[in-house]
């Protein structure tokens, strides 16, 4: 378990594992997609075009206009920046507290802090965290920065669990006990030693949770609880294709398999990593 | 097992008060007064203040929680702010559609993922296997609330089997009420299948590589016998605390798909308490579905230390 990122062979493996190829291939094309909607969209995606209303796919407009005849695709583009930036900044601010918390009560194992953060782990596990995430919201107002936090917090106790857990077998090994010999304090030890080891299983929890933030900011704004308009999220088109379905599918569809897609690509991305770091797993699970 | 018992016990009530007092400190934090949303933009402060004693909401902290907590120990939820009715009774209403709805997407989701884990696990790496890992990938992608507005598209729209929406009460008769479900218990039970059929297969497949079923095959037993009578129960334990969870994720988690078919149940009521800032409402929802969730896996747990006396060691 060394960090191999940067390693020829493991660029080699990766490029010849199928999951790993396809997930990363899908989540890069939204990536891209997300990142080429700040300079460049087919159409201006707030712009109301009412005699172009409930337009099916065309060459024109590839995936269709809306209710307020707005391009599909244009408007699927800027959802895709709006659903990563979110899913991305609250994985980010799960790992920031999880991991430190986690290793903090690996290193401290036993101590009554460790027992304070560990309990606070399962209570925070045991809200109904979509629940949850739309009382902040509601409370809070919505919009996408109180997403963010509703999502972060219920990542913090994923991370930490998981870091405290790989931590505690760890500080078990030689190497660790030779560097407390050096002399080198829990809290060095923790970020030099122990946090390098355990970089592997947080990328790959990493992009899960990424998966499930993005399904989680779909479901807020679905509700009406995310991004506010006239900024485009997958979750409000959804919405908005609900009472028209009947009328125009394609204002379900297209979002819908934008989501799906991008989940499904992160899955396979995260399957195919943990593969990759660990060779013991790979046995067709 | 008595000494483990309590332990698990006290820690069980400890997380509780633990909860219960997060639940009502958030709730305080909560910007705008119930009494002022109830009475309205234009009323007069005096009546407001009224309300306010009325309701209790003048009493300082400490005696508005145990007074909270004393009467949720007695079944008293307190008054709605907005329905005007006890909080009981609501929750009681909508219990009656959100837990039959919640177990018949986990009976759905478990008749759906044993068959497909245990084949994946039996054939592993075959096309079947494969297309089972297929499936199961796109099924956790696929977001609930899109699945369930596509059956309502295919179902309800095109084919008129079912009805988009709405609850016909168990009044109408238990075949109406049922029918009104089945859309929206398959669409929460997709996800849950596809995990749940993937933890089958993955522990199906750890205990069909252990010794003792060499030795099962090894006297004699065929690859289908040795697989009912030795590796499945072996591989349930894994697969129960999935079910465990899923039961008060199913619970909490139709909270979206109540809203998409306009089913009045638990999520639905604190999805509308929440907006009509109902918090008396909203507290009681969640402490409840709190408190589910601390029981099933508190009474998962008991049902490992009664099957597996090592485990009650090791949790200590």
């Amino acid at each position: 378990m060394s960090t191999q990122s940067a390693n020829p062979t493991f660029l080699r493996m990766a490029a010849g594992h199928p999951a790993f190829v396809i997930g990363f291939a899908l989540s890069a094309f939204f990536i891209a997609l997300a990142l080429v909607s700040f300079i460049w969209t087919p159409f201006d995606p707030t712009k109301l075009a009412i005699a172009d209303k409930l337009k099916g796919p065309s060459l024109e407009h590839w995936f269709g206009t809306d209710h307020f005849g707005r391009d599909m695709f244009s408007m699927i583009m800027v959802g895709a920046r709006v659903s990563i930036a979110v899913a991305f900044v609250a994985v980010g601010i799960g790992m920031l507290i999880g991991v430190p918390l986690g290793l903090y009560a690996a290193a401290r194992r036993g101590s009554l802090i460790d027992e304070i953060i560990m309990r606070g782990n399962d209570l925070v596990f045991a809200f109904p965290s979509l629940l949850l995430a739309i009382m902040i919201t509601a409370v809070f107002g919505p919009g996408a920065i109180n997403a963010i936090i509703a999502i972060g917090i219920f990542n913090v106790p994923v991370f930490a669990r998981l870091a405290r857990g790989a931590a505690l077998s760890l500080w078990t090994r030689d190497f660790v006990l030779a560097a407390r010999v050096a002399g080198k304090t829990k809290a060095r030890i923790s970020a030099e030693h122990i946090l390098p080891n355990i970089a592997n299983l947080l990328i790959v929890q990493g992009t899960i949770q990424f998966s499930l933030a993005i399904l989680a900011e779909a479901a807020l704004a679905y509700v009406g609880l995310g991004a506010q308009p006239p900024l485009p999220s997958w979750g409000r088109m959804l919405a908005d294709a609900q009472t028209l379905i009947s009328l125009a599918p394609h204002m379900a569809l297209f979002p819908g398999f934008a989501i799906i897609i991008t989940v499904l690509g992160l899955n396979l991305m995260g399957d195919g990593l943990r593969d990759l770091f660990d060779p013991k797993l790979r046995r067709g699970r | 097992m008595t000494a483990y018992l309590l332990r698990r016990l006290l820690s069980l009530s400890l997380s509780l008060v633990a909860a219960s007092l997060v639940i009502f400190l958030v709730m305080e934090v909560v910007p705008g007064d119930p009494a002022s949303f109830m009475m309205g933009l234009n009323a007069d402060p005096q009546a407001v203040a009224a309300l306010r004693s009325q309701l209790g909401l003048d009493q300082p902290l400490p005696v508005r929680y145990v007074g909270w907590v004393a009467g949720l120990l007695q079944g008293d939820f307190g008054i709605s702010y907005t329905y005007r009715v006890p909080v009981s009774e609501l929750i009681a209403e909508r219990v009656m559609i959100s837990l039959p709805l919640t177990l018949y997407a986990l009976a759905l989701s478990t008749l759906i993922a044993f068959p497909a884990g245990i084949l994946a696990a039996s054939r592993r790496n075959s096309a079947a296997d494969l297309s089972v890992m297929g499936a199961t990938q796109l099924g956790v992608a696929i977001p609930n609330f899109w699945f369930a507005m596509i059956l309502v598209l295919v179902f309800a729209v095109n084919l008129r089997w079912f009805s988009a929406g709405g609850f016909p009460g168990w009044d109408a008769g238990f075949w109406p009420a049922i029918k009104a479900l089945t859309l929206p218990a398959i669409a929460l039970a997709l996800p849950q299948a596809s995990i749940l059929a993937r933890v089958m297969r993955s522990s199906l497949i750890d205990t069909l590589d252990e010794d003792f079923m060499r030795t099962a095959r090894a006297k004699g037993l065929s690859r289908g016998q040795a697989l009912r009578r030795h590796a499945l129960r072996n591989a349930l334990i894994p697969v129960l605390t999935i079910i465990g969870l899923q039961f008060s994720f199913l619970l909490a988690g139709g909270i979206i798909i109540e809203n998409v078919f306009y089913l009045p149940g638990l999520g639905r009521l604190a999805f509308q308490a929440i907006t009509q800032r109902d918090l008396i409402v909203v507290r009681s929802v969640v402490i409840l579905l709190v408190f589910a969730v601390i029981t099933v896996t508190f009474l998962v747990d008991l049902a490992y230390a009664a099957a597996d006396p090592r485990l009650r060691r090791r949790r200590a």
